[in-house]
């Protein structure tokens, strides 16, 4: 049984190898352009708006409102990159109900690229807001001490976001393969029901987690200010 | 017992012993979130967005430390390093 997506090599070439999990990412984002491609086509703002266009403005809206909810004032700036992790990861989940299909992030090595993307986010968007000095200056709060504890926990919880999707969505995976040799028919139904929900769980708290993150990078610490909305979860 | 019997004997108590054990504490852990947050939803409907939202993130967080038990258990079943050296050398000779 294979533990990941990864073992299957279509083609290769060198160093290059093409496994299933590069085919399937790729499929998923020709499916992602060519959609939203073809909803935004002809947007209407008038009273009666195509069905499709409905629920693309579903989709922002909610984004945004979860957004300024974890602590960013303005969501635009955010909305591309934490709605393109949200809408891959779902969209790779959702797609489980495809027969012989087999999510990308349920390898190690996608997980890993959405996670480092985050870790390079984070600092980027921290230092747009507050200058380099100024983030920089983030890493001393509370006090000097924390200096090593924090830059630990940016490490950690890197490696904690990408094995977090991974396990998650592997475990999905192989619970139904598992299954599959044991109660043939009905039973593996219900747990991929369940994978669909562990999945959509999923993308939203990579999502969110981003947010906070980048909400926990980009706020300049007030002393008896108004209230921070979002804490600083470390794992 | 040759080092390949006692490899394997490791790898499968020490992975039933992983996923059991490391279940039991974030069990009991998300057990106690979920309670709590229900009871504060119970007391103040009108906070639920910011309860639930929280008891999410909490569980997620929660929850990776079982993950990472089920990771290392299913390393030690399907893709246990050591097993791997053990037959290629098996192999060599």
């Amino acid at each position: 049984m294979n533990l990941t997506s990864d073992q299957w090599i279509f083609w290769q070439h060198g160093f290059f190898k093409l496994n299933e999990t590069i085919v399937t990412t790729w499929g998923i984002m020709l499916l992602m352009v060519v959609g939203a491609m073809l909803v935004t086509r002809n947007l209407s703002t008038g009273g009666k708006i195509s069905r499709w266009q409905s629920a693309l403005e579903i989709i922002v809206t909610t984004m945004q409102g979860q957004i300024k909810e974890v602590g960013l004032p303005e969501p635009r700036k955010y909305l591309s990159f934490l709605g393109t992790l949200f809408v891959f990861v779902a969209i790779c989940a959702l797609c489980t109900v495809i027969p012989g299909y087999k999510p990308p992030t349920g390898s190690l090595s996608t997980t890993t690229a959405l996670a480092l993307s985050v870790f390079i986010a984070v600092p980027l968007f921290g230092i747009k807001e507050q200058g380099f000095g100024g983030y920089l200056k983030t890493y001393t709060q509370p006090t000097l001490i924390m200096l090593p504890f924090n830059i630990i926990s940016e490490l950690s919880r890197t490696l904690a976001l990408a094995v977090r999707l991974f396990g998650n969505m592997m475990s999905g995976v192989m619970i139904v393969g598992i299954l599959l040799t044991i109660t043939p028919f009905l039973f593996p139904i219900v747990m991929t029901v369940l994978g669909l929900l562990t999945g959509m769980v999923q993308a939203y708290i990579f999502t969110i987690l981003a947010g906070v993150y980048i909400a926990a990078a980009t706020q300049i610490p007030k002393r008896n200010a108004t209230k921070q909305p979002a804490s600083k979860p470390n794992s | 017992m040759d080092s390949t019997t006692a490899i394997a004997i490791a790898s499968i108590v020490t992975a039933g012993l992983t996923i059991g054990i490391g279940c039991l504490a974030p069990a009991l852990g998300e057990g106690k979130a979920v309670s709590t947050a229900l009871t504060s939803l119970a007391q103040q409907p009108d906070a639920s967005a910011t309860i639930t939202r929280t008891l999410f993130v909490g569980l997620a967080m929660i929850e990776s430390l079982a993950i990472y038990s089920f990771v290392v258990s299913m390393i030690l079943i399907f893709a246990n390093p050591f097993w791997k050296f053990v037959i290629a050398h098996a192999g060599v000779k």
